[in-house]
């Protein structure tokens, strides 16, 4: 029997980035908020470095409210975007390539988005993970947690529900 | 007052909201359209985040100005439903209403539209926390507090 010859590593792991690159630089209000996404093989946790301007309460002080939501939200559309390509990568659809600013991939629909506040948000960098529970052709539902200081001292989760991109072959 | 209220806030400050009313329990806000909230750089449409940060500063502000004058308030919940995307170019507001009050939780629904006021952009239902201000004696509080 023959085997496929194994990808290079640094092929591979170029692609992917790239591919993560495409999903999230193209994106103006993601540039805006200052969230980045930490890759660890298909594994992403976004990252919202604090800055003033995502304060909603001066006195205590703490994270808008709305802050938050956007934040699990763009995470919640950005791990279920990352799934849809990295599905079509490791299939061998690479099309990669042709991803830059004008030629995006298609993205999810939020259709709807419910935010849970489970303590304020302080002025200090956020993180998130989100987990895809159901992605079928049409829809998909997905839930995400968000801490700061401590991972076991989440300060809000959230889930959503989304239209999945139609695949444009 | 009001603008004040709004500048007082920098993440409001920010996304350039602005109060165009607010009293009993009622608000409204609204915030124009800017290149920078675009999430979905194909079409212009300003992303989700940007429609929540709105609605959430709206809801926030009726239950600041409902007639039992809480002292503050947080966001407990807040569920978007995404009708349909909002008209890029133009400015988007708010409409909320804080529609009962208990001692210490607020309800409130908030509807965000674009020029086309009879076409919603999203809805939103929120509970909020409720600060009131102190007044029982003493020896009425918790002990343990």
């Amino acid at each position: 029997m023959s085997r496929q010859p194994v990808e290079p590593v640094q092929i591979v792991r170029q692609r992917r980035d790239e591919a993560l690159n495409a999903l999230v630089d193209g994106v103006p209000y993601i540039r805006f908020m200052g969230i980045r996404f930490d890759r660890r093989g298909d594994e992403l946790t976004a990252v919202m470095p604090f800055d003033q301007k995502l304060i909603g309460n001066p006195i205590l002080p703490a994270l808008h409210g709305g802050v938050t939501a956007a934040f699990l939200e763009v995470t919640a559309i950005v791990v279920l975007s990352w799934n849809i390509a990295w599905d079509r990568m490791e299939n061998g659809h690479r099309g990669v390539d042709e991803w830059d600013g004008k030629h995006l991939p298609k993205m999810p629909k939020t259709i709807d988005f419910t935010t849970d506040y489970l303590r304020s948000g302080l002025p200090r960098d956020a993180y998130a993970r989100a987990r895809v529970n159901r992605s079928g052709r049409r829809y998909a539902s997905v839930h995400v947690e968000a801490w700061q200081d401590n991972r076991d001292r989440m300060f809000a989760q959230g889930t959503g529900h989304f239209v999945m991109p139609t695949l444009d072959e | 007052m009001a603008r004040q209220f709004m500048e007082a806030i920098p993440h409001s400050r920010e996304l350039a909201m602005d109060l165009v009313s607010i009293d009993n329990g009622i608000a409204e806000i609204t915030m124009p359209y800017d290149e920078k909230l675009v999430g979905d750089p194909s079409t212009g449409v300003i992303h989700g985040g940007a429609v929540s940060a709105l609605m959430d500063s709206c809801c926030g502000a009726a239950v600041m100005s409902h007639p039992s004058s809480p002292t503050g308030t947080a966001t407990i919940d807040l569920r978007i439903d995404y009708m349909r995307a909002a008209t890029p170019g133009q400015a988007i507001s708010a409409v909320a209403e804080c529609y009962h009050v208990t001692r210490s939780v607020a309800f409130v629904r908030a509807t965000t539209f674009d020029d086309d006021r009879d076409r919603p952009v999203a809805t939103a239902t929120g509970t909020f926390t409720v600060s009131q201000p102190r007044e029982k004696p003493a020896a009425e509080t918790d002990p343990k507090t």
